[in-house]
């Protein structure tokens, strides 16, 4: 542990505030996922049912793609597909330069943030402006998203309140949220009016009719897809579905996973541009499908598990490692277990080695997770790959291997599988066990020093006559 | 590029000889419990009423007079409404105690400035409802664009009470969406525009409407 991400969590574990604003927020998300659930069978079933659906669609994935491509130039979307974001910005930004836009409005989209859409955008003269609530106040402080479905929860209301105040003198300060989300829809409704394209991500894309599904709270992504003339979307290949009905228990799991809603205040089925005869939509409509990695991690079975994910952030929000550190220490996109998981597969075990670590392994992420994806099986393999050079498959395998580390844990196997010097070196412990020191590094920074027996359990279990074979 | 990274992609996802994971077998929904009338009325109005929506009950007789009550206690300076659906007809015809009524006659581009700045409510029709989530479901099209739902201050919204579905998926599959074919636009709408992005606590009326009204008729 050298590292910036390590530096960052003591940072991040320095922030009182901070780390109170996320216990707050996380406590609320697990009770209202909860609440959502009383009934445990009904949960279990529809876990089941929504992993059926993921792993059917992501076992005919190529097919799928295909045939969402067809149904979507059926329908009048032009469907663009980009191996890197690099190729996707430059999509998004050809579309942008064929309409003379020089400025768009955004949608939440965790994809756009993977691509770094607006930094690569302004950095060709587009004026790039987050709509979603969330987006918007970490867009006006220059941060990233904390938390995949809320990305502002690291914010107090104080901190909003200076935030507006700062950018906007002519509002009246103030703490009330009420008064701050209306300070924002009138902000953002003149930007709605004038934007030349609207960019949006997708939650699900319906091979059989071509149909792109968007679940949100606020209006601000039926108006980035529905107001400006041109609306891109944009989405990782395994969003795909097999056909319509597989929607409803998809749509019922996320939203009471995520934020323990019944369902969310709009579900907007997109399936085509403004049709002959209709008053309003976009003229166009494009879908741009990134790889980024996605059909690299496809190729291990075990590992393809993690493209299951359908992004509710229950495993984010029941992760005691995430509560402490915060979104911002992982210095990733996607924080929390999955990101854990999928980062690393994605930018190779080299870069992000560590984040398999940010795990105690307490199993919460698994046991919340809507589509069963084995997160803590996934971790351990992680880890594994890490320090293994013999046995990847994922970028940067054996990276974080110590030799130090390596032959303590060679010996350890090598004496336990000899029974004789096990017990001789449990014998040696015991009787030399107040050489153990009583500091040990950050162990002991908040805990005692484990005290060693007097006596080992064999010799224990001589003493009362058990049996030794 | 594109078509290069397509073919790259496609021929990736296809290369692995390993088989991908066994997919399981989807089961069985477990069948929903038949709720009655009354019962899915009951579920659909508490949903509504818990995301601070209204739901109001009204005969085929009488829901303008409840559309008048709902406007004069709102206190709706205009109504956009379709000249076309039946219930659009029926106020036409008969627009006494309501305030002046707007129509969406012209493409969106010819007078966009009013429906963002001038109007103060809308009023629409719906597909249906369902109950188990309280959600609305709206297909938007040429007498009724996407933009009524979304833009205005207060939507108005009707419901007909033997259209309300006891779940999303039973009313997909009894009005048969696959089949006839998807629109343009498809909405769920379940309450008025909301946000928890500060701090976790709700408030309402973010970028969409401010109140969502339903009256129920039949």
């Amino acid at each position: 542990m050298s590292s910036a991400f390590h530096e960052r969590v003591v940072e991040n574990l320095a922030k009182a505030q901070v780390r109170g604003n996320f216990r707050r927020a996380m406590d609320g998300l697990m009770q209202h996922r909860l609440d959502q659930f009383p009934d445990t069978a009904e949960l279990e079933h529809l876990r089941d049912e929504a992993f059926a659906i993921r792993a059917q669609a992501l076992s005919q994935l190529p097919d799928l793609l295909e045939q969402l491509e067809q149904r979507c130039t059926d329908n009048g979307i032009q469907v663009h597909w980009a191996e890197t974001t690099e190729e996707g910005n430059q999509i998004v930004l050809d579309i942008m330069q064929r309409h003379a836009a020089t400025s768009m409005i955004k949608g939440k989209s965790m994809v756009s943030e993977e691509m770094g859409m607006n930094q690569f955008l302004e950095a060709h003269g587009v004026e790039c402006l987050e709509s979603d609530l969330g987006e918007f106040i970490i867009q006006l402080a220059g941060e990233r998203p904390s938390h995949i479905v809320a990305p502002a929860i690291h914010k107090s209301r104080q901190e909003v309140a200076r935030l507006f105040n700062e950018k906007f003198p002519d509002i009246p300060y103030t703490e009330n949220i009420e008064e701050l989300t209306q300070a924002a829809r009138k902000i953002l409704r003149e930007r709605f009016y004038a934007a030349p394209v609207g960019i949006s991500g997708v939650n699900f894309a319906v091979a059989e009719t071509g149909t792109l599904c968007l679940v949100e709270n606020e209006g601000n992504g039926r108006m980035c897809t529905s107001v400006p003339p041109v609306h891109i979307a944009v989405t990782g290949i395994e969003k795909v579905v097999a056909q319509l009905s597989d929607i409803p228990p998809l749509l019922s799991i996320l939203t009471r996973s995520a934020t323990g809603q019944p369902i969310t205040t709009y579900f907007n089925m997109i399936t085509a541009p403004r049709r002959a005869g209709e008053k309003d939509g976009p003229r166009e409509v494009h879908l741009v499908l990134l790889d980024n990695g996605r059909s690299r991690i496809y190729s291990d079975p075990e590992l393809l598990a993690t493209l299951r994910c359908i992004r509710c952030g229950a495993c984010i929000n029941h992760c005691p490692v995430y509560v402490r550190i915060g979104g911002h220490s992982y210095g990733t996109v996607y924080p929390g277990p999955i990101g854990s998981i999928l980062e690393p597969q994605r930018s190779g075990l080299d870069k992000l080695g560590e984040l398999p670590q940010a795990s105690t392994l307490c199993g919460a992420c698994g046991e919340v997770c809507p589509v069963r994806i084995p997160l803590p099986r996934l971790i351990n393999r992680l880890r594994y790959e890490a320090v293994r050079k013999d046995a990847g498959t994922v970028k940067g395998a054996g990276s974080q291997r110590k030799p130090a580390e390596a032959v303590l844990w060679r010996g350890w196997s090598w004496a336990a599988s000899h029974g004789g010097l096990y017990r001789l070196a449990g014998q040696v412990a015991t009787r030399l066990r107040r050489l153990l020191p009583s500091r040990l590094g950050p162990w002991t920074q908040v805990r005692h020093a484990p005290k060693i027996a007097s006596k080992t359990l064999h010799e224990r279990l001589k003493e009362l006559g058990v049996d030794d074979k | 590029m594109t078509n290069k990274a397509r073919d790259h992609i496609l021929a990736r996802l296809r290369s692995h000889s390993t088989p991908t994971m066994a997919a399981p077998i989807r089961s069985e929904a477990i069948p929903d419990e038949p709720w009655s009338q009354a019962e899915s009325l009951q579920r659909f109005t508490e949903r509504l009423h818990a995301v601070r929506a209204e739901v109001h009950r009204a005969e085929r007789s009488t829901w303008p007079e409840v559309l008048r009550a709902v406007c004069r206690e709102k206190g709706v300076l205009n109504l956009l409404l379709s000249r076309q659906t039946p219930w659009g007809v029926e106020i036409h015809q008969d627009s006494s105690g309501l305030p002046p009524l707007r129509s969406y006659d012209a493409p969106i581009e010819d007078w966009k400035y009013d429906l963002f700045h001038d109007i103060d409510a809308a009023l629409t029709s719906t597909l249906g409802g369902i109950a188990e989530t309280g959600s609305l479901i709206l297909w938007p099209n040429r007498d009724e664009p996407r933009l009524m739902s979304l833009v205005p201050p207060v939507h108005i919204a009707i419901l007909e009470i033997d259209k309300l579905y006891t779940t999303f998926a039973a009313a997909v599959a009894a009005q048969g969406w696959t089949t006839q074919g998807m629109p343009a636009n498809a909405l769920l709408i379940s309450g008025p525009s909301k946000s928890a992005d500060i701090e976790q606590t709700l408030a309402y009326g973010v970028h969409g409407p401010k109140s969502l009204v339903v009256i129920v008729v039949g």
